[in-house]
């Protein structure tokens, strides 16, 4: 079997067996990425050299017999929005082009400490704003099970160099289901971890209360193992969390039986705009569940329709906010003539003209509206009242429920260009997603059907805070049929 | 304190004090002023993309003390917000401060006042609340601007009064007040020199019994100078556009200090609108009744405090108490001579009026040890120098710091306390001044005054002053 067909799981025993070395498998990626990274497009920068140095390292290191972490010698692809020190991070915006962080990401050091081989940055929406890749500055990501199609945003380049077998493994982030709708759409595992399990710091930020790093994988164990490998309290991140940090992976062939599966009605009702081939599939997978021994029952979440705005408000107003240093001051992009410019509001108003897209503008537009005196109110605080009732919403479920589950995206991937004239149309997708993040709650979205014109579908499992063991163990439950 | 022409003026501050925190508010780099620029800086304050703020818990504990210092009540859970603004100095494009929950409110201090008939006044602390400072930017004719991040991220404390104040008089007590507060309590070193204590002035005038006139701000005054001098000019300015027919608008105004004039630098309309919203990089600040006492209980004794105590164990002026205890060193400086100056009061006077005349407003250290300087004051209690004698022992320990005793021997200063020697001196100025002694009977009582200084000096000065006025008086009046 060709060595980039392996899970992560398989290659750390391969490697930790000597079966194959670091430096074989990163050439197998990297000869992959140069046959199909010009059709898929997942790189914006793919750094080759650095990895075989590094695989190189690796391999040395076990060969004096040193015991390795479980990812050593790993490779794997980073959403080019986490800072990777050395290796420019643009955000896919033309705005940070030639930037080069001076430092890593948490999650990089973590990675670094177990060695891991970094085949290069992933493309993405700009800023993570957009649910189809399309809104990069530097390319178009296309969708590996049918490339006529996108594979969906804004971590699309983390989910296509996974399906495409460029990478083993990646790292995404999700602010409003930004890993699960790219997994969904490519058909592989994405797991949005807690608000707060994961460390933000190095992550460039779109939304700050929204964010959060997670990894894209072949398999449900693949993305525990990543995810516990990344989480931890970070000194340098004020809402990170301490919290228990025993492995994921010990209740994860227990099964569902004697389970409680929610499933709320609401999110396979007209309401969302759900297709009949992924409302079909979302029944399925609940009669799925039921045959392995658990009990799906219907609830309610009214607050559903409600959480979409509110999430739309919230995460542009933060944006707004966290977007205003890119100004051509100190770094990144200084539009040509703006040093002529006669004051420094029309110096601001060139760099972020010519550095923004149309979609990073908008936001900020809307988000900045929403914060503007006499409008505070009956925008940004309706908002987070909005997210207090859905948080309310999902705890009086999880009273009896140990997990709800629930469609990622109302339909299939979209085809190429199909949304980008409506954007109204595009946040509509996000409104299965939307909900978790508001609430700060794990989801995780895994592969369920595969729909017309070869596109997969999936469904997500939402599980209560820092309970990411409970979703990763019905995941599981899933992919294995146990 | 006399109206311009029936108008009264109606102050609010805003003060900015830079907290002494070994590191800044939202990452480990120092604090110390003065160091090469952009080298006291990281990728967190400088706002680098994907950096996040943590809160230095010092911070929160320093602007505890100042408002239970100054009569707050203090939240038990505050949180802060971003303010947006565009501005090079800005590397974030918003600060981080606090907007509608700040850590203390409802405070108060008290003042000396010059329009309250009881010498006194409460001026009322609307609120204190941190935030980061931002960076300094340095125009070079040649390289243009430059920005040095340095002070990016430097803790500072927002005091805002009431707008209790009503002459330039009491807005400089206030903040010396609140300086001597700031010091005692040791969470800044309030150098105004350096930018560590800045004031900004809001100011607004009408006539006693109307409703407050429009308010003008005036920006980053940083000596007790310019305050009142931006004050004084500002009142003036107002009251006569009133009086020509002019309405005040609402506007931020620049104090040029060459001139000792105020000008025009933003009108309200284009002011900008912060849009402040609560941080979502940084959870609430939460206090537990167990922290606010501990923070209470490490509060020194304030100048207030000590004010009292001297009044009452040392029996001095509340004058004289005042001027001890505004600032904390000189205080300090008084309780150490007052451990082994037989008459702390004399001590307290010698240094006021002696003392103050010696220090410079650019040096106000005191070059005397406080025990020489006990000594010195004993000196005079036990009549072994006079007062005037004191003056010039003063001066000769001034930065030596020789013991009082030996400059008195060395230059042979002691007092002439023997009547029979005092006899003679003043026996041989009558002797000399007969015109003089006659113009005296004659009724010129002041003739008495030019034999007496003429008795002195052919003492050098060292005569005991009331035994020789005594032996004087009965001269002439036999």
């Amino acid at each position: 079997m060709e060595l980039t067909k392996y899970s992560v799981s398989e290659l750390s025993r391969m490697l930790s067996g000597k079966e194959v070395s670091s430096e074989d498998l990163t050439r197998a990626y990297l000869k992959n990425i140069e046959a199909k990274e010009p059709e898929i497009g997942a790189y914006i920068t793919v750094t080759g050299e650095e990895a075989l140095a590094k695989a190189k390292e690796v391999d040395a290191l076990r060969a004096k017999g040193e015991a390795l972490p479980t990812l050593a010698g790993i490779p794997a692809g980073i959403k080019d929005n986490i800072s990777t020190k050395g290796v420019r991070t643009t955000c896919a915006s033309k705005m940070l082009e030639n930037y080069v962080p001076p430092f890593d990401a948490t999650v990089m050091e973590k990675l670094n400490a177990q060695h891991v081989v970094m085949l290069g940055k992933t493309n993405m929406d700009e800023f993570a704003m957009g649910s189809t890749t399309e809104n990069s500055y530097y390319k178009k990501t296309k969708n590996p099970a049918n490339t006529a199609y996108v594979p969906g945003g804004s971590s699309g380049g983390s989910a296509a160099c996974v399906a495409a077998e460029l990478a083993p493994y990646s790292l995404g982030s999700d602010t409003g289901g930004s890993i699960r709708q790219p997994a969904s759409f490519c058909g592989v595992v994405g797991l949005k971890p807690t608000y707060g399990s994961v460390s933000r710091y190095g992550l460039v930020a779109f939304a700050s209360s929204l964010d959060q790093i997670g990894p894209v994988t072949k398999t449900v164990e693949d993305a525990a193992i990543v995810f516990d490998a990344i989480r931890g309290y970070d000194h340098h991140d004020a809402t990170s969390v301490k919290t228990d940090t025993t492995s994921s992976l010990v209740d994860l062939d227990k099964g569902v039986k004697g389970m409680t599966i929610a499933l709320p009605k609401e999110f396979i009702a007209g309401e969302g705009g759900i297709s009949k081939e992924v409302r079909e599939a979302t029944l399925q997978a609940a009669i799925r569940y039921e045959s392995l021994g658990a009990k799906v029952k219907e609830v309610s979440m009214p607050t559903l329709k409600d959480a979409l705005p509110a999430y739309y408000v919230i995460s542009s107003a933060e944006a707004s906010s966290n977007l205003a240093r890119f100004d051509g001051v100190r770094y990144g992009f200084r539009a040509p003539g703006s040093e002529q410019c006669e004051d420094m509001e029309s110096f601001y108003r060139k760099n972020r003209s010519e550095g923004f897209g149309d979609e990073v503008k908008r936001r900020i537009m809307l988000g900045t509206f929403a914060l503007s005196a006499g409008y505070y109110d009956a925008y940004y605080k309706k908002a987070l009242q909005v997210r207090t009732l859905v948080v309310r919403d999902f705890n009086k479920i999880f009273e009896d429920c140990d997990c709800v589950m629930a469609p990622v995206s109302p339909t299939t991937a979209y085809k190429s260009g199909a949304k980008v004239t409506d954007p109204l149309e595009m946040y509509l997708g996000d409104i299965y997603t939307v909900t978790v993040n508001i609430a700060g709650l794990p989801a995780i979205s895994i592969p369920c059907a595969t729909g017309a014109e070869n596109l997969p579908i999936g469904i997500q499992l939402i599980g209560k805070a820092f309970d990411e063991k409970t979703i990763l163990r019905v995941a599981n439950s899933f992919e294995k049929g146990i | 304190m006399e109206l311009y022409k029936g108008y009264e003026m109606v102050i609010g501050l805003e003060v900015h004090i830079e907290l002494k925190t070994k590191t800044k508010i939202f990452c480990s780099c120092p604090t110390d002023f003065g160091a090469e620029p952009n080298t006291q800086c990281c990728p967190v304050c400088m706002g680098y993309p994907g950096t996040l703020p943590v809160l230095n818990r010092q911070v929160a504990e320093f602007a505890v003390k100042a408002g239970l210092a100054t009569n707050c009540t203090i939240a038990r859970y505050s949180k802060q917000d971003r303010k947006n603004y565009f501005y090079p100095d800005l590397p974030k494009a918003y600060q981080i401060s606090q907007f509608d929950l700040p850590l203390c409110e409802h405070g108060w201090l008290e003042i000396e006042s010059d329009t309250d008939p009881s010498g006194l006044k409460k001026i009322g602390i609307t609120r204190i609340h941190i935030e980061e400072d931002a960076g300094k930017l340095i125009h070079d004719d040649e390289k243009g601007t430059l920005i040095d991040c340095n002070r990016c991220g430097v803790p500072l404390i927002e005091v805002v009064s009431e707008p209790d104040i009503r002459s330039s008089q009491e807005a400089v007590n206030y903040v010396q007040k609140l300086r001597s507060i700031a010091l005692y309590t040791g969470v800044s070193d309030c150098k105004m020199n350096e930018g560590s204590l800045r004031c900004d002035v809001n100011l607004s005038v009408h006539k006693p019994g109307e409703p407050f006139g429009t308010r003008t701000e005036m920006k980053n005054l940083n000596s007790f100078t310019f305050i009142a001098k931006a004050i004084e000019y500002e009142y003036r300015r107002q009251v006569d556009a009133i009086e020509a027919g002019e309405a005040i608008v609402q506007e931020t105004r620049r104090f040029a200090q060459e001139e000792n004039k105020t000008y025009t630098m933003r009108r309200k309309e284009d002011a900008d609108d912060y849009r402040y919203f609560p941080d979502p990089d940084l959870p609430p600040i939460e206090l537990s009744e167990d922290e606010i006492a501990r923070l209470r209980a490490a509060i020194p004794e304030l100048p207030d405090e000590r004010r009292a105590r001297y009044e009452q164990n040392y029996g001095l002026s509340s004058y004289d108490a005042l001027k001890l205890t505004e600032s904390k060193e000189l205080s300090d400086y008084f309780e150490s001579c007052a451990k082994t100056a037989k008459t702390p009061k004399i001590a307290a006077n010698m240094l006021i009026t002696d003392v103050f005349r010696m220090m410079t407003p650019e040096d106000q250290r005191i070059c005397v040890s406080p025990e020489h300087f006990a000594a010195l004051s004993n000196l005079v209690v036990d009549q072994v120098i006079n007062s005037s004698t004191a003056k010039k022992v003063l001066k000769e320990i001034w930065g030596t710091d020789k013991a009082p005793e030996d400059v008195v021997r060395e230059q042979n200063l002691a007092q002439i306390n023997d009547e029979s020697v005092l006899r003679d001196v003043v026996a041989a100025v009558l002797a000399a001044n007969e015109k003089s002694v006659n113009d005296y009977k004659n009724g010129k009582l002041a003739a008495a005054k030019s034999l007496m200084g003429q008795a002195m000096a052919k003492t050098s000065g060292k005569a005991n002053p009331v035994i020789l006025q005594k032996l004087m008086d009965e001269a002439l009046n036999q």
